[in-house]
């Protein structure tokens, strides 16, 4: 019988516009690397929030800008946020971001720097955010099969067992949960070079396959060429990747699109940080292969729960978005263990099949968005990085 | 089914993964076929850390190396059957 995973169900909090979120944050938003300090502030001062600082913010421009702002809005967004309270240097740039948000229906309120001191600001904001927390905290979770729920994937830190163990396991998930209606995607443009035609392949219609090999086209002559020094050899593979076993970069790539399983097919390619605008499926989206980038990007896209398979051990997190991590090293495991949610060793050892592995994400899916914390969650980690697509003004 | 030391995910492959740790010259590998549960024996040429490719066959210069089925890139340098495949003998035939 065929795995039906609108049966599995999990409890979740159903957002105002409809999305269901695994985590109730109420998080404290600078708009800009200067407000860091008065959001790390009010974060202090009202426990159950969280700051998200960040580098950038001012004299961007242009497409960089743009996915500034998409960054900015869509994270806010993200249905693992309850309530959120944007600070910024500016009243126009934060008003910005507060009415991005605020089309969501969720609670969000903005306060400026300027004219007012960082004392000022600060003090207005706690009083929000503490209310925002009491609002938040009396929220209820509600069943929601596991297939409403949006999960992106993304590898790190990966060599030869990636491509044996991990990265099909979760290629096994998305196989099981898109037919029942899970947004999936993918993305690290650079990584699929040398299974660019693979990648190409796997598009829903010839049209999406167009899309991707512009995507794909547009980073070698826009970044990869102008930029380089001799080649990406220093780059990619990475030295982890390399120590792991990995010798070429076409090698990671048919690893790394082992994630995407054997059925599916995406069926559109998105910007970095764009939301997915055609259903339930798998997406491509155009992002950086550095982990904290891309995960930052995808979370922003709305996606709640990361799939993140790794071979020598990468331990990213992301402050919003709880990051499962699945290794089949055996040597990762033992030496790195405690940033390992899911072992699928036995994979490796003939003692576990992808399809046992696929269920045991599955589960561990499951078991995270009920509340289990994962790793990176209980050991810190909330890498918020945004993607800078050139030098500002 | 016996832990395998190797495995190599498509028959049209000529090197394969070593999946254990502290793997010896000498030693006879039993060697798995992920694709259709297949096997094999092979023995190991070199001391090879676990994630690290080994010949199936002869290679030399200017061959291609075949993994998942595809084209990884090409020897630079020679491996025997049962040797060390790695960055000091494959290269990317991209950059």
């Amino acid at each position: 019988m065929a795995f039906d995973a609108r049966q599995v169900m999990v409890n979740a909090w159903r957002r105002e516009n409809g999305r269901a979120g695994v985590r109730n944050h109420v998080i404290i938003l600078p708009v800009d690397d200067i407000s860091n300090a008065a959001c790390e502030a009010v974060a202090n001062n009202v426990k159950g929030t969280m700051a998200l600082p960040h580098g950038y913010g001012r004299l961007q421009f242009g497409e960089d800008l743009e996915l500034h702002w998409r960054t900015m809005i869509g994270t806010g967004a993200n249905p693992n946020v309850a309530a959120c309270v944007v600070i910024g240097i500016e009243p126009e740039w934060t008003q910005l971001v507060v009415d991005g948000i605020a089309r969501t229906g969720k609670p969000v309120a903005g306060i400026s720097i300027e004219q007012k001191g960082d004392f000022e600001t600060i003090r207005q904001a706690s009083w929000q955010a503490k209310e925002f927390v009491h609002w938040a905290t009396g929220l209820q979770k509600e069943p929601c099969p596991v297939a409403d729920l949006w999960v992106s994937t993304k590898c790190g830190e990966s060599d030869t067992t990636t491509g044996l163990g991990s990265c099909p396991t979760v290629g096994n998930m998305y196989d099981k949960l898109i037919p029942q209606g899970l947004y999936g995607v993918f993305g690290e443009t650079t990584e699929i070079t040398g299974g660019e035609h693979l990648c190409k392949a796997r598009a829903a219609t010839p049209e999406v396959g167009e899309k991707f090999m512009k995507v794909f086209q547009a980073y070698q002559t826009e970044v990869i060429e102008p930029h380089k020094t001799s080649d990406l050899s220093d780059s990619q593979p990475t030295k982890g990747n390399i120590l792991g076993g990995l010798t070429t970069i076409e090698e990671k790539a048919l690893g790394n699109l082992e994630k995407i399983g054997r059925s599916s097919t995406y069926i559109d390619v998105l910007e970095p940080a764009e939301p997915p605008a055609k259903g339930p499926g798998l997406y491509y989206m155009d992002t950086s292969s550095a982990a904290a980038e891309c995960v930052t990007l995808m979370a922003a896209a709305g996606y709640v729960i990361h799939t993140f398979p790794t071979g020598q051990g990468n331990v990213i997190g992301n402050p919003i978005v709880p990051v499962i991590k699945i290794s089949a090293n055996p040597r990762t495991i033992r030496t790195m263990g405690e940033h390992v949610d899911v072992d699928v060793s036995g994979i490796l050892r003939r003692e576990m099949t992808i399809d046992q592995a696929g269920d045991a994400l599955i589960d561990m899916i499951c078991r995270t968005a009920n509340g289990r914390v994962t790793a990176a969650e209980a050991l810190g980690h909330r890498e918020f990085v945004m993607t800078k697509l050139y030098r500002s003004a | 089914m016996s832990i395998p030391q190797l495995l190599v995910h498509d028959r049209r492959d000529n090197v394969g993964v070593v999946v254990v740790e502290g793997l010896t010259a000498g030693t006879e590998m039993l060697c798995v076929v992920t694709e259709d549960d297949s096997d094999f024996k092979l023995t190991a040429k070199a001391d090879i850390p676990i994630g690290h490719k080994v010949a199936l066959t002869d290679l030399k210069a200017g061959d291609t190396v075949i993994k998942y089925g595809e084209d990884i890139g090409r020897m630079v340098g020679p491996a025997e059957k049962g040797g060390h495949v790695h960055v000091h003998n494959l290269k990317t035939k991209r950059w």
